[in-house]
């Protein structure tokens, strides 16, 4: 599971921050802190796992990040995560987060820190990783920003998006093979 | 200058230039956000910021109250809000008003309100009930992103409580038309079954349906949930191991749509996933790992090295190749595999690769062989991160005869690491380690552990110390070089040695300082009596030195020096010191009973402990008899501070075991046994018990290290030349500077290339690594399949190696299993006669006596069994339960369980229920033809307290268990944090005569219903009980419906299997209660409602309501 994602800038600014364990607010800022020590005094050609750091918990805890241009993509996860599929996720966020934005850049991150949250909503849920095709999250978040709401009015590119998912020529479905559902006899309640 | 204004000068022409940034920024740099980014970058320091911020709050409080806010503008306010709570201002103002946005406002609106309540409150804040009903009326919306934004809101936080109120819509979304909302509702159903795992209990099939959905979105989201499941218990999906099997073979064999490719990878982190849950499930199952045997080849060829992702696939198919059952094609690749990643160039891969060494070097060793220049290198890589990764592997196969270089590396890392974590880690390792490595590495991990080391690794040092090896003589030298060398320590500079290490050393000088001859006691007490006037000694090192120096005082100089001491301490602030001064005092002028109260050369003799402190009962009545409260245990009165809401009492709850620890360290008395008595007075049982739990850890502290490290002095060249692999790689001018590497004395004179030296070190780190007769220098070693060590697991013991080995039982040899069979059937035979028990445990016996009751059964059907067990040729030694302590002999037992083995020994155990706690019972049967040795096991559990209890027929741990008989450990275990199952971790050590020291582990399940007794109360304590006790839960339960009276029936059913008293059933009401031993209570409270059993768990402890309930569900189920 993915206990928090932190984005600060290279002098350790916060720019997002989004905890999916429950910690106090000055907690949390320490840790920020602490990540920030942690990662910033790494060079950029040494690995991008970090073990044991000591607020978030133990040894079963990683960091795992990426460094952008101004910025820092830290996930902080346990070790049920495998780490390169999750060193792929900060790259699908990010590249998601351009294609939304048209060339990302930190200033995007700072005035449109909502959508920016949108868009991490619909990649990680809770701190599960809930949706890893850029195309698929681009259209969830398109079609809620617009205005109306509903598909209909979302914008093209997203339709378009959409649509080509979508197509009934694409077989979609797995053969699950033989799994036996029994119906439950479900109690009262 | 500050980093905020360094960032104004980044951000500022950016944010003001006419560039191509599309609109969207442009466009909020003229709001309300913007001002405010804008007024903080211009800000010259922190000070300012604050300000700046405040006023910012300040303004957003009296807009968000105004009435004539528009939403629009609210929306604006909040995303202001939550820009200042990111920066860690808080605005605690604004959470109820993002939760009337929720509420209130439109889709878009709602959007900013959800994630403003998302990002400010937390599951246990109060407000959140505020939005409950919100998110019910959004489930029900028709708008699919109101669902979507509520059920994204759900995942993210709840109130556990209200979950039931959710639930059913929830459930509902499943059947969703739209993938995306199952796939969300599927996310937010594990969320639930995390926080609160009984309340879906019900719906473990509805799970299945998501496993099974066309959509593979949603397939891939209930994944999420069946690793949870399975990881807790893996047997329990066995069935499903073919679907997930077919599943990953249409992915990898690309069956799904292009939409799902990764840079051309179908769904990788579906695979990874898969993946993750096979490898769970094929542990230890021989037959389910052969399902996937090849899918696995087939996703290891499939995934070809191209990209990132491709690599975490491999990944996860090496471990899981490693876990489950093996299969040597498998391995090879598998061993490939790991090759490629530790010698890839990207550092990404070499840290995986070295991870992944370390997972299977205790199988494969001589996988470590083949790349061991490699990790010599990594050794010596710049990344902190690689070089700790390839230390954690050294540390996993050390043994022997290479334990000298690797702990000298981890020293050498110690000395540069500056973070806390790491050096704890480490310290910790080190001193693992060093039961087999000469003395002055403890000098060198108490300097650079310092204060953060764990407690118990100085005492286990001191005891080592005390207690001493086979020869009287060794020992006076082991001492006698610690005294020498603390003392030339001290004469150095003893301001700079940690506290912990000033009180071993002032420990040791006391205790042993009279063995050396030219040592007068006078110096010594000077030498001591400077730590005191050292500035940062803490008090607790003060005591100690003091206690040293009590020891010590003897004759005219040192009495002097003691009075001096005694001048300034007896009017010390701390009553600890003063005390100690005060004992100084007396026991110098009084040398009679100095010799009396601290006799020398005790260490040995056993203490008797009188644990019931029973020498200060008539202290005791007299303080009550003066008026004084009586004593209370810690917990009760943690309890009712708890419920005062007063302060925590947390520094005495940490402060007790230490000093407790340290106490129970040092034999004799040690400077803070007294002040703990002194300091609590009263009646102190309780203390006592407490102290009796928090032994010392004293795994393998055994005779190798001493013996090895005092020698070590003289001839550790000798040492390390019999031992020394002839390889054959090497000159005899190499072999000598090998040897000098290993005996730590680097000679300058001699000056290798530096490659040769790389190449020493390997020799001298992988030495007993490979198979007896030779070490493969450059890692070519030979490609038989005798390497995969699980397979040939005979060969185990003879390989030299001192290693882990992982067993199961699935892989033991048959005559073992016949054993266990065996002895399973007499245990049965010999509960029989346990109806002659006093009626006091009766209660206890029914369900004691459960199994052996069905097991009874079943012999009477099948007299075959019986007879196959009398037969003549059984040795009569395999009747384990005859081995039951005598005090637990005449209780009856639960069945005896086998719980790992190997071809030297097989432990079982069972456990007796007792009214005040679980006596766990043990039996370790030696089946080699020779005597085990030097045998120690260590039982350990996070949720339980461990006691060892003193079998009456031994009185201490067992040390040797004979061919072919057993031994018997005895616990008594009580529940510290109530789990549905508490599990018992455990190891053996143990030596084969001329063999090397082996280990093996093993983890015993026991049901939380081992823990239930009956609490028996009158309604009106129930009464009281009940509103006391703050930690609660309900839940409909099935009512057993076969009689006129289902209320009685059902609770009856209850209470035999749970051991549950009925305090009362009124109507259609029933009041229950029992206890979690020790003093646990929990009240259950029924009633019959709509045909459910609709019940309320109440409680003091956390957890123990929902355990409980888990166990009343399962009780029912299995009527």
């Amino acid at each position: 599971m993915i206990k928090a994602i932190l984005i600060f800038n290279n002098h350790g600014k916060p720019r997002l921050i989004r905890f999916y364990q429950y910690f106090a607010e000055d907690m949390q800022q320490q840790i920020i802190r602490e990540t920030f020590h942690l990662v910033s005094k790494r060079d950029d050609n040494v690995c991008n796992f970090l073990e044991g750091g000591s607020l978030i918990g133990g040894s079963d805890y990683k960091l795992i990040y990426r460094h952008y241009a101004t910025l820092y993509f830290v996930f902080c996860v346990d070790s049920s995560e495998s780490e390169l599929g999750i060193l792929d996720l900060i790259q699908v966020f990010v590249e998601t987060l351009d294609k939304c934005f048209e060339n990302v850049c930190e200033l995007d991150l700072i005035f449109h820190m909502d959508k920016v949250h949108y868009i991490l909503q619909e990649v990680v849920m809770g701190g599960m990783v809930l949706e890893t095709n850029m195309n698929e999250i681009v259209a969830q978040v398109e079609n809620k920003i617009s205005p109306s709401g509903g598909l209909s009015a979302a914008p093209a590119r997203a339709v378009s998006a959409v649509k080509n998912m979508n197509l009934p020529e694409i077989p979609r479905n797995i053969n699950i093979g033989d799994i036996n559902i029994k119906v439950p006899s479900l109690s009262p309640f | 200058m500050s980093d905020v204004v360094e960032k104004t000068l980044t951000a500022l022409p950016s944010l003001l230039s006419l560039d191509s940034q599309p609109g969207s920024a442009k466009l909020s740099s003229t709001s309300k956000l913007g001002n405010l980014i804008r007024g903080i970058t211009e800000l010259t320091s922190k000070h300012e910021e604050e300000k700046l911020i405040q006023r910012e709050l300040t303004s957003i409080k009296d807009q968000v109250s105004s009435p004539n806010t528009s939403m629009r503008q609210m929306k604006e306010l909040m995303v202001r809000a939550i820009y200042c709570e990111m920066l860690g201002y808080e605005a605690s103002f604004s959470y109820i008003h993002a939760i009337k946005l929720a509420q209130q406002g439109s889709v878009l609106d709602k959007r900013v309100g959800y994630l403003a309540v998302s990002l400010f409150l937390n599951e246990s804040h109060e407000l959140l009930l505020l939005l409950v009903n919100t998110v019910l009326k959004d489930l029900q919306s028709t708008n699919l992103i109101e669902v979507c934004m509520a059920l994204t809101v759900v995942s993210q936080m709840f109130p556990k409580d209200m979950i039931p109120a959710i639930l059913p819509l929830v459930e509902d979304k499943l059947n969703h038309p739209k993938e995306i909302i199952r796939r969300k509702a599927v996310l937010a159903l594990y969320k639930f079954y995390l926080i609160a795992p009984n309340q879906v209990q019900h719906i473990h099939n509805k799970f299945r349906k998501a496993l099974c959905d066309k959509d593979p979105g949603v397939m891939t989201a209930s994944l999420h949930i069946y690793l949870q499941l399975i990881k807790e218990n893996s047997e329990g999906y066995k069935d499903l191991t073919a679907s997930f099997v077919t599943i990953l073979k249409q992915v990898v064999g690309g069956k799904l749509p292009m939409d799902f490719n990764y840079h051309s990878v179908p769904a990788p982190w579906l695979q990874i996933q898969l993946l993750r849950i096979l490898s769970l499930l094929g542990k230890n199952d021989q037959s389910t790992s052969e399902i996937m045997y090849e899918v696995l080849d087939e996703s290891l060829r499939r995934a070809e090295m191209n990209h990132n992702i491709t690599y975490a696939i491999l990944y996860e198919c090496v471990k899981c190749i490693y876990t489950i059952q093996p299969k040597s094609e498998l391995l090879e690749k598998a061993a490939k595999c790991i090759g490629n990643f530790v010698l890839s160039p990207k550092i990404n891969l070499k840290y995986l690769g070295l991870k992944a060494l370390t997972y299977v070097v205790q199988q494969d060793p001589k996988l470590a062989l083949q790349h061991q220049m490699t990790i010599i290198e990594c050794l010596d890589h710049p990344d902190l991160i690689i070089k700790r990764e390839t230390l954690e592997l050294l540390f996993r196969i050390t043994n022997g005869q290479n334990v000298t270089v690797i702990v000298e590396k981890m020293l050498d890392f110690l000395r540069i690491s500056k973070d806390d974590y790491t050096t704890i880690d480490l310290v910790g390792k080190v001193a693992e380690l060093a039961e087999k490595y000469p003395f002055e590495t403890m000098n060198t991990v108490f300097s650079l552990g310092g204060d953060m080391m764990q407690p118990d690794i100085p005492n286990s040092f001191l005891k080592l110390l005390s207690e001493g090896f086979d020869s009287d003589e060794e020992d006076r030298k082991l001492r006698l070089f610690a005294v020498d060398s603390y003392v030339s320590l001290l004469q150095s500079e003893p301001n700079k040695l940690p506290q912990r290490f000033l009180q071993v050393i002032s420990w040791v000088l006391g205790e042993y300082s009279h063995l050396s001859a030219e040592l007068e006691p006078a110096t010594v007490m000077t030498l001591l009596s400077k730590l005191l006037d050292l500035k940062h000694t803490s008090s607790e090192t003060k005591s100690w030195v003091l206690m040293a120096m009590t020891k010590l005082c003897e004759g005219g100089v040192a009495i002097s020096v003691a009075q001096d001491i005694y001048e300034t301490h007896s009017s010390s602030m701390d009553t600890v010191l003063r005390q100690r001064a005060q004992e100084l005092q007396h026991l110098s002028q009084d040398s009679e009973l100095r010799g009396r109260v601290l006799p020398r050369d005790a260490g040995l003799m056993p203490l008797e402990v009188d644990s019931s402190l029973s020498f200060l009962d008539g202290f005791v009545s007299e303080a009550l008899a003066a008026g004084a409260a009586p004593y209370k245990p810690p917990h009760q009165r943690q309890e009712e501070l708890a419920q005062a809401k007063a302060l925590s009492l947390e520094p005495y709850s940490l402060s007790l075991p230490i000093s407790m620890s340290s106490c129970s360290i040092a034999d004799r008395q040690s400077p803070t046994l007294m002040s703990m008595s002194s300091g609590l007075s009263g009646d102190s049982t309780d203390l006592s018990h407490k102290g009796g739990s928090t032994t010392l850890k004293l795994d393998g502290v055994k005779r190798v290290w001493g013996r090895e490290g005092y020698l070590a002095q003289r001839e550790p060249v000798e040492e390390t030349a019999q031992v020394e692999v002839p390889s054959p790689l090497r000159s005899p001018s190499q072999q000598a500077e090998a040897d000098s590497t290993q005996s730590q004395t680097p000679t300058p004179t001699v000056t290798p290339e530096l490659e040769q030296d790389k190449q020493q070190l390997a020799s001298s780190l992988f030495v007993g690594l490979g198979s007896q007769s030779s070490v493969c220098l450059m890692g070519k070693s030979d490609p038989t399949p005798q390497r995969f060590r699980r397979k040939a697991q005979g060969r185990a013991s003879s390989s030299g190696a001192s290693e882990k080995t992982p067993t199961s039982l699935g892989s033991t040899p048959s005559p073992v299993d016949n054993l266990l069979c065996n002895s399973l059937l007499d245990s049965n035979l010999v509960s029989e006669p346990t109806n002659q028990t006093p009626q006091a445990s009766q209660s206890l016996d029914t369900t004691n006596g459960n199994c052996h009751e069905e097991l009874t059964d079943v012999k009477e059907n099948n007299p075959s069994l019986i007879h196959n067990n009398e037969e003549p040729d059984k040795p009569k030694d395999l009747c384990l339960s005859s081995h039951l302590p005598t005090e637990l002999s005449g209780l009856s037992h639960s069945e005896i369980t086998p719980l790992c083995s190997n071809q030297s020994v097989n432990l079982s155990a069972c456990h007796v229920q007792k009214e005040d706690s679980l006596q766990l019972v043990i039996f370790i049967f030696n089946s080699s033809d020779s005597a085990l040795q030097q045998m120690q096991l260590q039982v350990d559990s996070g949720e339980l307290k461990v006691n060892y209890c003193l079998s009456l027929i031994t009185d201490s741990p067992v040390e040797e268990v004979r061919s072919h008989s057993v031994a018997v450990c005895h616990y008594s275990v009580t529940v510290k944090r109530p789990s549905v199952h508490v599990e018992v971790l455990g190891m053996l050590s143990y030596q084969l005569p001329g063999g090397t020291p082996q280990t093996i582990q093993f983890s015993h399940k026991l049901p939380l219903t081992t823990f239930i007794r009956p609490l028996t109360l009158s309604t009106e304590e129930y009464g009281s009980m009940w509103l006391a006790f703050s930690q609660d839960t309900k839940q409909n339960l099935t009512l057993i419906n076969d009689d006129q009276d289902p209320l009685t029936t059902t609770l009856n059913v209850l209470k035999k299997k749970l051991q549950l008293h009925v305090v009362e059933i009124i109507g259609v009401e029933g009041i229950v209660a029992c206890q979690l031993v020790q003093d646990q209570p929990c009240l259950m409270h029924c009633r019959v409602h709509a045909g459910t059993l609709a019940v309320w768990l109440r409680s003091p402890v956390p957890d123990l309501p929902d355990c409980l309930l888990y166990h009343c569900q399962r009780a029912l189920q299995e009527h």
